[in-house]
């Protein structure tokens, strides 16, 4: 016997233990199912069919086709995310003051089990022409402007984004909100603060770390936007995404190499908006939102 | 906003308030003049904090009603009613420096900062924090973060300051100091000061007038030399320190003017002593401090007990007792006793407070 501890406690001391080979799974499967095949997108971005190296990359800032879908995936995913946090945060703030929370939550929650798809579907019977929304209006006689439509175009997208998404941006935010010590608003008042100082002064910069991470969320969501874009928008259009023209290179035209040029574009836009906002974290109050001891 | 600035008394009309079917507070009525130190004293749940949260506005109450001189405030929001209050848990805003949280209440008066700026650091002073005036309340120790909380209450310069339990997290020694600056801060003042304890000795020694709750309703109130030499129910007297309940049977009863002098026979030995009221039934309870009790002759009024175990306190020693029925006594004693031996045990008539045995 060595005076040395055994193996097993120096690993231990070291952070290697027990519960350290319980994250190999995962690991592995992260391995597997994501850096894999994004490293081998990235190598295949860069193996165009002309041969060169970059020629995917200028053919889409070359062509307005291709390089006009990041404005308009952002002209949809950024308005849908603010506007999804800007109704988000009242609705948290109501439910925490309620006692009947379950019952409220799990009615919000519902579309995301949905899925976007049916809620496409929904829509389209709902907002169509022939759907009872449409029909009240022409029953009301606000709907005879001929070209008035919500499928089909941006704002049938924009509707289905904020239908699905705003359950995603509400559980999260209502995390955030209940995590605020209801003690800081009773002291805040005492100290003659009405309701919309409170709000401004003591719920806003407490909550607004916990907001930027849910934008960065929400926003990524939004931005991959696929199904609903082709099913209630104009493909070919004002709401060709840039997902709809990764799917056209890869499914029509077989061109995979284009393909993961353009997915890598659209992982950098992502990566640019979700860094600035949490630049912009960082300058917040990020500690914790409790009033103190006990 | 501080319309309130110039009023004499508070006024507590028959306030309650329920949740659901369980009474919180039930029909509390008293009367505070300004420059009173209140202490609202009673054991965990008996509703000190829902009093509280009443007067301070951050709780409705359920009828009642609360006033200024002849203004009614219950129905104002609380931040119309212009008290300071410090919370159980303090609720300092955390994102906010010492010196903000100090400052909110004056920001939220719209006071123009020129003005604010020396009221400030006047509070924090008050406090001793200007070496921490700049850092956070994370960054503070909880007794530095207490302080804080009874900076920014006072920086409002409000008429009247409402403490929940505040020195309950700080050790022996703070809390000690704590209590002092308190009584220091309140008489700088001038307001009213109502402070919620579970702690006798807390209240016994900051307040001009202690209100004592049990189960959501007023036991007693009174000063602090009335709560200790005459407690109103038993169950306040072993709140007070009147460790020793004798059950006995009463054996004579002589009203005077003021008070009724009883006689409790427990066995074949005596003790009298004085109660407030007449005491009905066959049976009472004598309270005795353990240091009111002392070893007299054979011959003398006393009761005879076997002593079971005995500890030094530093002057005194400390003994526990039993008597013959069973029922334990304790005492001061200036001697070591031997364990197992028999003592009879008096105490003057005005030391022995009688109560009626249920
Ligand atoms: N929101 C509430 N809903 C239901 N019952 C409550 C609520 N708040 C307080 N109570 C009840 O009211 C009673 C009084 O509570 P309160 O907080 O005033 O006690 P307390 O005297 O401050 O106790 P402690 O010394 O432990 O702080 C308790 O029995 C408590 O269970
Ligand atoms: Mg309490």
């Amino acid at each position: 016997m060595s005076d040395a501890p055994a193996l097993r406690t120096r690993l231990a001391a070291r952070g290697f233990d027990g519960i350290t080979l319980l994250v190999l799974p995962a690991a592995l499967l992260i391995a597997g199912l994501f850096i894999y095949p994004f490293a081998y997108g990235l190598y295949l971005s860069f193996r165009p069919k002309d041969g060169s190296v970059f020629g995917n990359y200028l053919k889409f800032i070359a062509d307005p086709y291709l390089y006009e879908t990041i404005g308009r995936t952002l002209w949809l995913a950024l308005p849908v995310t603010l506007l999804n946090l800007f109704f988000a945060v009242p609705v948290a703030f109501r439910v925490r003051l309620m006692h009947r929370q379950r019952l409220l939550t799990t009615i919000l929650v519902l579309p995301i089990t949905l899925g976007t798809v049916l809620v496409a579907e929904g829509m389209l019977n709902y907002f169509g022409p022939q759907g009872w929304f449409m029909r009240s209006l022409h029953l009301i006689g606000l709907a005879n402007f001929g070209s008035f439509r919500l499928v089909h175009n941006y704002w049938g997208v924009f509707i289905s984004l904020i239908i699905t998404g705003f359950p995603f941006t509400f559980l999260l935010t209502l995390s955030y909100v209940t995590g605020i010590d209801p003690a800081l608003e009773q002291a805040a008042a005492t100290l003659g603060a009405r309701a919309m100082e409170r709000f401004r002064a003591v719920f806003l910069p407490l909550l607004a770390p916990g907001m930027a991470i849910t934008f960065c969320l929400s926003f990524v969501q939004a931005y991959a936007v696929f199904p609903s874009a082709v099913l209630l928008g104009q493909a070919s259009g004002e709401t060709r995404v840039i997902s709809i023209a990764a799917y056209q290179a890869a499914f029509e035209q077989y061109d995979y190499s284009m393909a993961s040029a353009i997915a890598m574009i659209m992982a950098a836009v992502q990566l640019v908006i979700v860094t600035a906002v949490l630049a912009l974290r960082a300058l917040a109050y990020r500690g914790p939102a409790g009033g103190g001891k006990g | 906003m501080n319309a309130n600035a110039s009023f004499k008394t508070l006024r507590l009309d028959q306030v309650g308030r329920d949740f659901g079917a369980m009474h919180a507070l039930r029909d509390l009525s008293f009367e505070i003049a300004r420059g009173e130190f209140v202490a609202l004293l009673g054991p965990s749940g008996c509703g000190k904090s829902t009093a509280l949260n009443c007067i301070a506005g951050l709780l409705p109450t359920s009828h009642g009603s609360i006033w200024l001189d002849d203004r009614r405030i219950d129905t104002l929001a609380s931040e119309d009613r212009g008290f300071g209050m410090v919370f159980q848990n303090y609720a300092l805003f955390p994102h906010m420096s010492v010196r903000d949280n100090v400052g909110f209440g004056l920001r939220m008066r719209r006071v123009p900062a020129t003005q604010a700026a020396p009221r400030i650091e006047r509070a924090i002073a008050t406090v001793q924090l200007e070496a921490q005036a700049h850092k956070l309340p994370g960054q503070l120790s909880g007794g530095q973060q207490q302080r804080v909380a009874i900076a920014r209450a006072i920086a409002i310069d409000p008429p009247l300051v409402l403490m929940d339990e505040p020195l309950s997290n700080l050790d022996a020694k703070l809390r000690l100091e704590m209590r002092a600056e308190i009584r220091r801060i309140h008489q700088g003042l001038g307001c009213i000061t109502i402070y919620v304890t579970h702690d006798q000795d807390e209240a016994l020694s900051l307040a001009d007038r202690i209100v004592v709750l049990r189960d959501g309703a007023v036991r007693q109130i009174g000063t602090p030399q009335e709560l200790y030499a005459k407690p109103a129910h038993l169950d306040i007297a072993d709140f007070m320190g009147f460790r020793n309940q004798l059950r006995g049977t009463l054996v004579q009863q002589n009203a005077f003017p003021a008070n009724v002098s009883v006689g409790l026979q427990f066995g074949d030995s005596t003790l009298f002593g004085f109660t407030r009221e007449t005491v009905s039934g066959g049976q009472a309870v004598a309270a005795i401090r353990p240091e009111d009790m002392q070893i007299v002759g054979a011959g003398e009024a006393g009761v005879d007990a076997i002593v079971d175990a005995i500890e030094y306190r530093g002057r005194s020693f400390f003994a526990s007792a039993h008597m013959k029925d069973g029922q334990k006594l304790y005492f001061a004693s200036a001697d070591r006793l031997e364990l197992g031996s028999v003592v009879r045990l008096g105490a003057s008539p005005q030391h022995v407070l009688v109560y009626s045995g249920a």
